[in-house]
């Protein structure tokens, strides 16, 4: 059974917790809730909570640019929490960068720059 | 029209290594079933979460690619009787790949990715080996050493 992928509203901004087994059916759902959900509330930032991910592959990825390009568009900048350091790793050896995305060490930390725009 | 044949990764290529589990691939969700399965197995057996993590990444996107860009594959986990070596089959009846240098090199995609999915897979496996056949399929090995 696939994780439920949560999105909460913490502040100004929507924390979204992404489970290790989402599956492409979740990833279009979850898209759709966000960008629904950033337009409804007065959003400054997205934050994406990945530490439940065991790896990151470049299909995975491109879902995190995604979320990152449609908040962009909505005037929400995004935040990636929780990255594991072996995914940092791996994802550098792929040749991802994910240079739209900014990478906060924790929730407290993404928020507080949040706080600052 | 028969399929145009290759030959596929087999028994024969695994050496002594042994059958350890095999799958169906057919949806995303398949995909995230083996690299866990071969990420609990490789962590079992103690090896570093570094050495895990760039193995199932890997495997992710061999399987991905089978199920994607296949329509489907199956896949196989080996292990050496010493259970110092793990090795990965994945094979499907898809296109194939007629350009495998092409395909390997970053930036190259067929189907709307980042077109770093094969070439980051190489990179990520100790060892890597693909066969492959236009309008046959592809057989991807891969291993590990635990």
């Amino acid at each position: 059974m696939a994780g439920v992928t949560s999105i909460n509203l913490v502040e100004h901004a929507l924390l979204v917790s992404i489970q290790d087994d989402i599956t492409d059916t979740e990833i279009l759902e979850l898209q759709d809730r966000l960008s629904t959900k950033i337009s409804e509330n007065r959003i400054d930032g997205v934050i994406l909570d990945i530490s439940a991910l065991e790896i990151v592959d470049t299909f995975v990825g491109r879902v995190i640019a995604q979320l990152a390009g449609i908040s962009r568009l909505l005037a929400a900048d995004t935040y990636v929490v929780g990255m594991r350091p072996t995914v940092a790793v791996t994802l550098v050896e792929l040749g991802m960068y994910l240079p739209e995305i900014r990478t906060a060490l924790s929730l407290t930390h993404a928020l507080a720059q949040l706080r600052r725009v | 029209m028969p399929l145009p044949s290759y030959d596929a990764f087999d028994e024969k290529d695994l050496g002594a290594q042994v059958l350890l589990s095999q799958f169906k691939l057919n949806t995303s969700g398949d995909a995230v079933t083996v690299r866990q399965a071969v990420a609990r197995y490789m962590k079992e057996h103690g090896a570093s979460a570094l050495t895990v993590t760039r193995f199932a990444t890997a495997v992710s996107e061999i399987a991905r690619n089978a199920i994607v860009h296949a329509g489907g594959g199956e896949f196989s986990i080996y292990v050496d009787p010493g259970r110092k070596q793990l090795s990965v089959v994945c094979w499907d009846k898809g296109p194939g790949i007629e350009d495998i240098e092409l395909a390997l090199s970053d930036g190259y995609t067929s189907g709307g990715g980042l077109g770093r999915g094969l070439g980051g897979a190489k990179r990520l496996a100790k060892k890597f080996e693909i066969r492959t056949a236009v309008g046959g399929g592809t057989s991807v090995l891969m291993s590990v050493n635990l």
